[in-house]
């Protein structure tokens, strides 16, 4: 190698970057010092505690808080009518989403209750059990009105208007028709078809929504203590609805005990703490307790949708048409709107393939059930869902392998860029590695040798595919453009210490999924210090640059491009500053594991804690014209793109007990391509985690409502989310095909485990029930409604 | 999701148990291990006045084996009879219940009397207690009595303990050589309620079945026996069993309701699964016996 | 009298007299006591995010009543943490990165402690079984059943 070739910033000597490490944070959680919302003990702190309403639709008629009020401990008792003077309504709409409506929306009932569970009156107390004690004294007449659940029905003409302002019940509409899909049909060698019914469910953190509103009527500043994935959207939102200076809010986000898109939506009992900590001059505390975290943290994935595709003989997918209906309850949330994950389902259904023609057509109507909005995954479980469910019906009808199905109809690698029908741009996908990857490390041909061997027992093995892209990296194009202000870019700060190691301040922010742990090894590996010599701040709006935090799978994409960045700008200044000193060329120079060095021999010339010394304290001994600059800050916006997409592979192999209708899940399989991989362990962790929580309500989860909009299940003793016992051992392998988008070249990892399970295990289990012609697509695949397909119930 | 506020009353002795339950009616709840009464408190669903902590009743505690019973203490821990040598070697049954009853910290605090007299429809032991006959003692202002399982569950959440009683033990009848036994269930996940539950004793001599036990779980009101199809088993040869005269006696037998995810029509299947697996794990324990 | 009882118990090893209402669960006693590591998820029994150790048992500390506890011992992962007894669990639990919000992980450590006090060698089914009742929403478990693993063999092999 040429001596004088800088090695690249990802393949130096002293790389982090693709090396697994553990995260550094992670000694802290396991000794269980982290520090969640409910943590934190403020001076003078009060307790929020609601009345929620018992109905899904009423008039309010009156609410009576005497006796509340009377109940010893009890601080202040709040309606809509005690909070109006401090904080505005809301209304959940983008500009870009054409036609989307909603009604304006309050922290409290204002006048009539629009779901189960929505805030009417709010208790400050000096306890949460005060709390809930003076709650219970809250009496609330109501006139109930007819509660518009059925989204099959909500746009039908006897169906009451929720928001008679709007006209109708209709929040969106969106229609694609590309291509010539009538002829497609037409042409067709095998068009087949089904209906689908997607389940309600909801992220179910571990750590329900928390925060704590800390208003300063001396200073007029509000900070915030939350667990959210975007503090500066909630400091923007904060400010605006309770008319405060942006400067003065601030918030806080210490460890978040999950969140999974449940913590990035605008909700009114937060929204009414910020206010009622305004009117009392105190710290008010309102940690959701998980039955109303039920009723309230946002739901998502209620759709049917009809959907059918044509394919010509050699098995190639000729189009896709598809209509899909989504009720999102009563509004439309507020700010990234409960428009996009109808707009993710019909962009993104199809995608890794290359038919021409697609035509869907989707509608997102109002219902008076708890509100749903953006989960992990956004869309594209019902995405993969529909389309695998699809190759896999073209496959039998034809006769073929639905590997083969896959094969002959992914986008050709050479059409990379290539524009769908549904207008998605890809850079450049994997597919066809991934599955033939997958297909190796599964050994495919042996399990269908074993399932037909076990059919001769009476023993129903199954094998479901789902091949799939995913949303990552995000541009101005997903909200801002839409009038949200909702940062696309992200920024990082990078500090040398005067010890010679650095802090890095970054706008994503940490779950639990590694982000601080990788903004670490990127920045260490760009500056050239030891790993362990890196501090990573995140979360403190008062701290990091403003940035857009963690959604859409854009941590490591956007915030680790920033860091790299910044990594590299800092590590500019720093040999600048090591030439003065030492008086040599910079281009002679590298910085390595917090040393500099000489490039071409390694050879150390002086460390980093000699350097920061002499710039921070002893500055007379540099040359008049040498001002160390030893903090630097680079910020990255994926323009390039609408979004970078990712792609990934699965396989599910289970066992259906037909007698019991029991689902044993046996072995999955993943082949991910998220681009560069900068911490193998973690993306193999997110993809587990991912596609557990997509098994989850591909089997138990599931939201269940009464005609009347009454939540059925909602308490974990009945919402069943997947335990350890049931689930399976996931192998996961990587292709890498790194985006030309950014130096880094990563894409998002976050949503695609959940985005591919669904459709993976369903397609598994109507592969174990062929021989019994019973093909089962109404989620969640209870033991219940597999006895029916089978017509054994 | 905190408790309305109640007394609390840790009672040492069971003579204050019941001088309290006297007092105080049925503005008293009897507190054991708490783990399905504390969660109901904690929903609000139940806000008893006063609890009276039974855990240092030491009348209440213990296994014994006595002639032909094993008497298990009101407030045994489950996780003592799950490890008790006693309850294996005599009530095999229960032993292969108790591993099914929810997950291993509610084992440690959750005792076998309060799931009895907790009577939830869907729970493991009322069947077990009622496929082998066992009796429960009470004791009351009124004076002590003891009741059979068949007696004692009254409906969901309810049972013949009047607001002055506690159960003080119950009194299994120790296995025979003769018995086979079966308890299965079938689940969701791990540890959750049943769908549909089994519990099962009978007699197996020379491969004739008699004295069959069928105890079914979540499929009704309370844990409920299946006399047509215990019937339809008395006698026969194991060999010569007709699973479908069984299956359909069963149907005879109980018209299991839907719960929320389950219809009815499921769990009966599930029932009649779990009835051919029973028969088959009898014949099987039966040529070995 | 609904009010506080006087009540005497041992955290961590550390008795603590306090008067305390009957209503207080012993999670939220021990919150308040300044052991945040036992972390409050469902409130009813079943996410297990609040398992804590009495007399050397799990407990719910959420389904326990801090004055059924008056004369115990109870034992937090502050505790734990302290007297070295989940070490290599934790240990473990970082290097497979068994953990990603933490929210679980002081259940699921002293959960999978008491696993390998009871059965020394568990099979990845048993491990998977008694963990059960301690629900994680990030990893999807695996990385969880490869760290406590891992701990059964390093134990049986110091043994």
């Amino acid at each position: 190698m040429n001596e004088h070739l800088k090695p690249s910033v990802l393949d130096r000597p002293n790389s982090y970057v693709g090396k697994t490490v553990p995260r550094p944070n992670a000694r802290r959680l396991v000794q269980g010092c982290g520090t969640y919302v409910d943590d934190i003990c403020l001076p003078r702190m009060v307790h929020l505690a609601f009345h929620r309403s018992a109905f899904a639709h009423a008039k309010v008629v009156s609410i009576d808080t005497d006796e509340a009020r009377a109940v010893p401990g009890v601080v202040g008792v709040f309606t809509m009518n005690d909070i109006r003077d401090v904080i505005t309504p809301w209304t959940g709409v983008l500009d870009h989403l054409k036609g989307i409506k909603s009604a304006e929306q309050w922290p409290l009932a204002n006048g009539k209750v629009f779901w189960q569970g929505e805030p009417v009156a709010a208790v400050a107390a000096v306890s949460r059990a005060v709390a809930e004690d003076a709650a219970e004294q809250i009496f609330v007449e109501y006139e109930e009105l007819t509660p518009v659940t059925d989204m099959e029905t909500a746009l039908a003409p006897d169906t009451p208007v929720i928001h008679p302002e709007l006209g109708d019940n209709l929040c969106f509409h969106r229609v694609i028709d590309s291509g010539d899909v009538d002829a497609a049909f037409a042409d067709a060698a095998a068009v087949v078809e089904d209906t689908f019914h997607f389940n309600r469910h909801t992220g179910v953190p571990m750590e329900p929504r928390s925060i704590i509103c800390d208003y300063s009527r001396a200073e007029g500043e509000l900070t915030l203590y939350m667990s959210v994935q975007c503090p500066h959207m909630s400091k923007n939102l904060f400010a605006k609805h309770l008319g405060l200076d942006e400067n003065k809010v601030r918030v806080i986000c210490r460890d978040v005990g999950g969140s999974f898109g449940i913590k990035i939506h605008t909700y009114s009992d937060e929204m009414a703490a910020g206010a009622i900590a305004v009117i009392l001059g105190r710290p008010v505390k309102f940690i959701a307790d998980r039955l109303e975290s039920f009723v309230t943290d946002v739901h998502a994935r209620d759709h049917v949708v009809k959907a059918r595709a044509a394919f010509n003989s050699g098995g190639e997918l000729l189009a896709i048409d598809m209509d899909d209906v989504t009720g999102i309850g009563p509004y439309s949330v507020y700010p990234r709107t409960s428009g996009i994950e109808l707009n993710q389902v019909v962009n993104l259904t199809g995608g890794p393939y290359k038919h021409a023609s697609y035509r869907a057509d989707g509608k997102v109507v109002f219902q008076n059930k708890n509100v749903m909005c953006q989960y992990r995954g956004v869309g594209h479980p019902i995405a993969v869902a529909v389309g695998e469910h699809l190759m896999d019906l073209g496959a039998r009808k034809l006769g073929l392998d639905p590997v083969d199905v896959r094969h002959n109809s992914f986008i050709p690698d050479d059409a990379y860029p290539y524009t769908s029908p549904s207008g998605a741009i890809y850079e450049r996908q994997s597919h066809r590695q991934c599955l033939d990857k997958l297909v190796g490390i599964m050994d495919y041909a042996g399990l269908r040798d074993a399932q037909a061997q076990m059919r001769d027992r009476n023993i129903y093995r199954g094998i479901g595919f789902a091949s799939l892209i995913e949303v990552t990296n995000p541009s101005p194009a997903f909200y801002g453009v839409g009038g949200a202000r909702i940062a696309s870019q992200d920024g990082c700060t990078i500090r040398l210490d005067p010890t010679g190691g650095i802090t890095a301040t970054t706008g994503v922010t940490e779950q639990g999924q590694g982000t601080e742990t990788i903004i670490a090894q990127i920045a260490a590996t760009a500056v050239g210090v030891p790993l362990d010599q890196v501090r990573v701040l995140t979360g403190d709006t008062e701290i990091v640059p403003y940035g857009g935090g963690t959604w859409a799978s854009r941590g490591a994409g956007i915030g680790g491009e920033a860091a790299l960045q910044a990594g590299k700008a800092l590590k500019e200044n720093i040999i600048a500053l090591a030439a003065a000193i030492l008086q040599a060329k910079p281009d002679r120079l590298d910085v390595r594991d917090g040393s500099i060095v000489d490039i071409a021999t390694g050879q150390e010339r002086m460390p980093l804690s000699e350097l920061g010394g002499i710039a921070y304290f002893r500055g007379d001994t540099l040359p008049k014209d040498v001002q160390p600059e030893l903090v630097a800050t680079r910020h990255y916006t994926q323009r390039q793109f609408p979004f970078v997409f990712t792609n990934a592979a699965h396989a599910c192999h289970v066992e259906v007990d037909v007698e019991t209708g029991i689902v044993n899940l046996l072995n999955y399989w993943v082949v991910e391509d998220c681009g560069r991989v900068i911490n193998p362990k973690l993306v193999a962790e997110q993809t587990r985690g991912g596609v557990v929580q997509g098994l989850g309500p591909a089997l138990y989860e599931e939201c269940l409502y009464s005609s009347e909009g009454q939540l059925l299940n909602g308490s974990l003793a009945d919402y069943l989310v997947p335990m350890a016992a049931e689930m399976p051992d996931i192998v996961v392998d990587h292709i890498e095909t790194p985006t030309g988008t950014s130096e880094l070249g990563a894409k998002g990892v976050g949503e695609a485990g959940t985005a591919g399970a669904p459709a993976a295990v369903m397609n598994a289990i109507n592969d174990a029930l062929d021989p019994f012609g019973v093909t089962l697509t109404h989620m969640p695949f209870t033991p219940d409604k597999i006895l029916k397909g089978l017509g054994r119930a | 999701m905190k408790p309305t506020a109640f007394e609390y009353v840790r009672a040492g002795s069971l003579d204050e148990v019941l001088t309290v339950l006297e007092e105080r009616g049925d503005e008293a709840k009897v507190l054991a291990g708490g783990q399905s009464l504390i969660p109901t408190m904690n929903m609000r669903f139940a806000a008893p006045e006063v609890l009276i902590d039974i855990s240092g009743v030491t009348e209440l505690r213990g296994i014994e084996v006595r002639d032909d019973v094993l008497r298990i203490g009101a407030m045994c821990r489950h996780v003592e009879v799950l490890n008790a040598p006693e309850v294996a070697e005599h009530a095999p049954l229960i032993a292969m219940a108790m591993p099914n009853i929810a997950h291993a910290a509610i084992r440690n605090r959750g005792t076998f009397g309060g799931s009895l007299c907790h009577a939830d429809p869907a729970a493991e032991l009322p069947a077990c207690v009622l496929a082998l006959d066992a009796r429960l003692n009470i004791d009351g202002k009124s004076g002590p009595r003891s009741i059979s399982a068949r007696d004692f569950f009254l409906g969901t959440y309810m049972t013949c303990l009047a607001d002055d009683e506690v159960l003080i033990s119950v009194d299994v009848p120790k296995v025979m050589s003769e018995n086979v036994t079966f308890f299965d269930e079938v689940a969701r996940r791990r540890g959750d309620y049943a769908m549909a539950g089994l519990a099962s004793q009978a007699t197996v001599r020379s491969g004739f079945i008699t004295d069959v036990r069928l105890a079914f779980f979540a499929v009704g009101e309370v844990a409920v026996r299946a006399p047509h199809a215990e019937q339809a088993l008395q006698g026969i040869l194991l060999q010569d069993m007709d699973a479908d005269a069984i299956c359909s006696a069963i149907a005879d037998d109980i018209s299991p309701f839907d719960d929320l995810t389950t219809s009815g029509a499921a769990k009966l299947t599930m029932m009649q699964v779990l009835t051919r697996r029973a028969v088959e794990s009898f014949a099987k324990q039966g040529a070995h016996a | 009298m609904t009010g506080p009882l006087a009540i005497t118990i041992t955290i961590n090893g550390e008795p603590a007299t306090r008067a305390v209402e009957p209503r207080l669960s012993l999670a939220d006693f021990l919150r308040a006591e300044g052991f945040t590591g036992t972390h409050v998820g469902c409130e009813h029994g079943v996410c297990g995010a609040c398992t804590i150790r009495v007399d050397g048992r799990t407990a719910r500390g959420c389904l326990t009543l801090a004055v059924q506890c008056d004369g115990l011992e109870v034992e937090t992962i502050e505790g734990a943490t302290g007297n070295g007894c989940v070490a290599d669990l934790q240990d473990a639990f970082i290097e497979n990165n068994a953990l990603q919000c933490g929210f679980c992980t002081p259940g699921m450590l002293l959960t999978a402690d008491e696993l390998l006090q009871e059965n020394v060698s568990p099979t990845r089914t048993e491990i998977r079984e008694h963990l059960s009742g301690n629900y994680c929403r990030c990893t999807g478990y695996q990385a969880i059943v490869d760290a406590v693993e891992q701990v059964a063999r390093q134990r049986a092999e110091r043994t």
